[in-house]
């Protein structure tokens, strides 16, 4: 557990990719099997643990710690499992901690009821840092800032004479933790392992944000234009060997969404974009999120939230390789077997017109409906190449859309911010001269801006309820957000997507700030 | 008990802690006639009082940061454990071991006992003497790091990690933040003691109180002024400025550096994020919970007034035990721009 904890420390603080890298790297090179294995399976998600509830994480610290204080120091600390960690009364000195395989094979057989009494017996084993990885391990919440791309390209440059990445993709999906195969190709110990048909990822090709001047400089007659929807991009992997949903990230979403799976009857890797749409509508990406992170999708949400997939592009057809074809042609192969699977559950995503530079701006802003982000421009000679190449493709977002809110209440962040006030609800007036809540903002601000959100919260608190400040109706933030939709959910009758914050109008008196009715007249028309 | 009680010969005034048959005040938070200063940092040793009664270490630190004629109109410099008495109160100095030369005060009035901590620690430190617990009735005791969750690991032990971060990143500057008395000659002293022989280099605010610190017995190896230092000299070195300066453009200089933090706050994820360090490194100059908890039971002190921080949950750990605690609320300490991190409780 000791390297695995000083691993996650580190990676903690580590923003460079370099240095993440040189420390995944260490930690594969130093570590012994099968710990750096189960080591790589933690960080790429691959474990799937018998976990334990923040409830019975409580429970174990009240029954070791006195109630009261433990209150003061949650409440400065902002995160649970950091507060238990640090907090947890030291027991045996110079008791050894669990090695990390040792605590994965012991919650492989642990029924859930018995994992708290199991956690507490190594938290008296640890120190404080791994006590937090234990933690951090067992409620699921690792959260390092580790892609499983990046653990990947660390395994790559492992071996004396490397490996390419894209070779270790092909035959992840076919390997289990503690991936002992896997290190012995990569240390020049054995052979490559076997894929065996199970389908495999290829890593995306990616765009690059369209700033105003490259729109400028864009020879449009070479670029073809597609919706950028908003869900979440996916790589459907099909074949005699198994079918596979892919995130973006190479993660197996596959559980999480076996109504699309049940219709990859087919052979072929395509690229797409997974939505929730109910009857021809795609519904907000707030429903998305209530399917995605589940290991298990029940039957009463797979009815009242189908999925459904745009198809964007085609990297093989059966065992034919399309990669390198231009898009132009691989969107012909694209339809042409489009036209003969018809598959369910999926559509193409069409074709726009690309007639100039206004109409293409005009289509970009008038897509205001949910499920529509902007526009992709997507060369039509352009090869389909894994990572964001230069110039090839380019998202187009339309403009955020903003309001000037006034900061009603605020709460500790979690993880990452914790026992800072980042989170924050914030409200517009009403007709009768109330201030109703119409949104939660977690981002958007500077860390200059954080510590004076922190301090004005902390020094102009008017009530307390559990982890909730309520603050004085003065302060005015400018809130930016990609879209607004109708909501029976919410008490203001709208919901935000994506809201951050823009600004801090510290220059604008609160009475100022923009009345609910502004807000809903930017509801975009189509949907109701 | 037959003495009066503390509160009616040692008063909370405006100014700060006011002894009144002594007629002084201790680290005032404004200039007055007479003064017994705890250390030399500058949220206790403010300029322009009239006399000053410190240790001579103390004096010396102060003449070197506020300037020899804002250090006290007059200076007295007391031997640690050497008695005096003024206006009926015997009073002493015993270490710290906060920072050189810092000391408790320990008062004796018709009867009673009053130790006045200032700010202390109880783990090892080689540049300053190590805190000796004083028996006592009353115990004036600072709070900054009072609450359960710092615990703060061995400071050995964060050194250890600063080398295996210099091994891993060879190429790569370790720029570390920390407070310029007191916490730069600690990292100091203990790499050297970890076997860092090669030159350290400070950032120009720190040279001078490292020189005095070696003038006054407390060796720290090779030490360079960053500016001049070539790019290919700083790459891999172990670089030390004050916490403020950790993303002035001066750093530019330096070779893709590692930017640690060395502060008692560093044990709070939050509190390093905010900072933006990559290398939080737990070494505290405060009492953590255990060490405040633990030194509150060793004076055996019947009653404690706690200031300086976290006071609530301190107050409430030592009333659990049998102990009378309440909080002081003076204002105005821990709030110096730099001081353990540059960050107020
Ligand atoms: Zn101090
Ligand atoms: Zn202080």
């Amino acid at each position: 557990m000791k390297p695995f904890a000083a691993l996650l420390e580190r990676l903690a603080f580590t923003q460079a990719r370099g240095a993440k890298l040189a420390l995944l790297q260490r930690y594969f090179a130093a570590t012994p099997d099968p710990d750096r294995g189960f080591g790589l399976a933690a960080l790429t998600g691959g474990l799937r643990l018998a976990t334990a509830r923040p409830a019975q994480i409580r429970a174990l610290i009240a029954a070791r710690t006195d109630p009261e204080l433990f209150a003061l120091a949650y409440d400065y600390v902002g995160d649970l499992a950091e507060t238990v960690a640090l907090m947890w009364p030291a027991a045996d000195e110079g008791a050894a901690p669990p090695g990390l395989a040792e605590v994965i094979a012991a919650l492989e057989r642990t029924p859930r009821e018995a994992v708290p009494g199991q956690l507490a017996a190594w938290l008296d084993r640890c120190d404080a840092s791994e006590r937090l990885a234990l933690l951090k391990l067992i409620t699921g919440g690792l959260r390092v800032g580790v892609s499983a791309r990046l653990a990947k390209v660390a395994l790559a440059g492992l071996g004396a004479g490397g490996v390419a990445v894209e070779a270790i993709e092909e035959v992840w999906h076919a390997l289990t933790p503690p991936y002992g195969a896997l290190f012995a190709w990569l240390e020049g110990r054995g052979e490559r392992p076997d894929p065996a048909g199970a389908p495999s990822f290829r890593p995306p090709m990616l765009a690059h944000p369209l700033e105003a001047d490259d729109f400028a400089r864009l020879d449009l007659a070479a670029y073809r234009a597609e919706w950028k929807w908003d869900g979440v991009r996916v790589q459907l992997a099909a074949g005699p060997g198994g079918r596979a949903l892919f995130s973006r990230g190479a993660e197996d979403i596959s559980a999480a969404f076996p109504d699309i799976v049940a219709a990859m009857g087919f052979a072929a890797v395509l690229d797409g974009e997974l939505l929730v749409v109910r009857e021809g509508m795609v519904a907000p990406f707030a429903d998305l999120q209530q399917r995605l992170n589940r290991k298990a999708a029940p039957a009463r949400l797979l009815a009242s939230h189908p999925a459904a997939v745009q198809l964007y592009d085609m990297l093989f057809d059966g065992e034919e390789d399309l990669r390198a074809l231009p898009f132009d042609a691989r969107r012909a192969r694209l339809e042409a077997w489009f036209a003969r699977a018809r598959p369910a559950r999926m559509g193409l995503s069409p074709l726009l017109p690309v007639a100039g530079r206004a109409a293409l701006a005009a289509l970009r802003d008038g897509a205001r409906e949910a499920g529509i982000e902007g526009l992709m421009l997507k060369r039509a000679d352009s090869p389909y190449l894994a990572g964001r190449p230069k110039g090839l493709w380019w998202k187009w977002k339309r403009a955020p859309l903003t309001i000037d809110a006034v900061l009603l209440y605020a709460q500790h962040g979690h993880g990452k911010r914790g026992g800072l006030y980042s989170d924050y609800t914030f409200g517009l007036w009403r007709e009768d001269g109330t201030l109703v809540p119409v949104g939660k903002a977690y981002s958007g601000f500077t860390d200059a801006e954080l510590t004076f959100l922190d301090r004005w919260i902390r020094t102009h608190t008017v009530a307390r309820f559990g982890p909730v400040r309520e603050v004085e109706k003065t302060l005015v933030l400018e809130v930016a957000f990609d879209a607004a939709q109708r909501s029976t959910r919410h008490k203001s009758g709208v919901a935000l997507r994506f809201p951050r914050i823009s600004r801090i109008r510290t220059d604008k008196p609160a009475n100022e700030a923009d009345r609910l009715d502004t807000l809903l007249g930017l509801i975009g028309p189509g949907k109701d | 008990m037959s003495a009066p009680a503390a509160e009616t010969w040692l008063q909370v005034r405006p100014e700060g802690l006011y002894c009144v048959p002594g007629d002084f005040f201790i680290d005032p938070l404004r200039a007055v006639p007479r003064a017994v200063i705890t250390h030399a940092h500058a949220d206790h040793a403010r300029p322009g009082h009239g006399a000053v009664l410190a240790s001579a270490e103390t004096l010396a630190l102060m003449r070197a940061r506020l300037g020899a004629g804002a250090a006290g109109a007059r200076q007295q410099p007391v031997g640690l454990g050497e008695a005096l008495t003024l206006g009926g109160v015997r009073l002493w100095l015993a270490p710290a071991g906060h920072v050189l030369g810092s000391a408790q005060v320990a008062m004796e009035y018709r009867g009673q006992r009053v130790v006045v901590s200032g700010d202390y620690k109880r783990a090892a430190d080689p540049t300053c003497a190590g805190f000796e617990p004083v028996r006592c009735d009353v115990f004036v005791t600072e709070a900054t790091f009072a609450l359960p969750v710092f615990r703060h690991p061995r400071a050995g032990d964060e050194i250890v990690k600063l080398l295996a971060s210099l091994a891993l990143f060879p190429e790569r500057s370790h720029l570390i933040g920390c407070y310029a008395l007191g916490k730069s000659q600690r990292v100091i002293a203990l790499l050297r003691q970890a076997g860092w022989q090669r030159p350290i280099y400070l950032h120009g605010t720190l040279m001078p109180l490292c020189r005095l610190y070696e003038a006054l017995g407390v060796p720290l190896g090779e030490l360079r002024p960053v500016i001049g230092a070539t790019k290919a000299e700083l790459a891999g070195a172990v670089v030390l400025a004050p916490p403020s300066a950790l993303a002035d453009r001066w750093s530019g200089r330096l070779a893709d550096p590692v930017t640690a933090l060395a502060s008692g706050w560093m044990q709070v994820r939050a509190r390093a994020r905010a900072r933006g360090v990559e290398l939080p490194l737990v070494i505290s100059d405060h009492a953590d919970w255990d060490a405040l908890n633990a030194t509150i039971d060793e004076t055996g002190a019947a009653e404690v007034w706690v200031t300086h921080g976290a006071e609530e949950a301190l107050v409430h750990a030592a009333t659990r035990r049998g102990v009378r605690a309440r909080a002081l609320r003076l204002i105005g300490y821990g709030e110096e721009a730099g001081e353990d991190g540059g960050e107020a409780p």
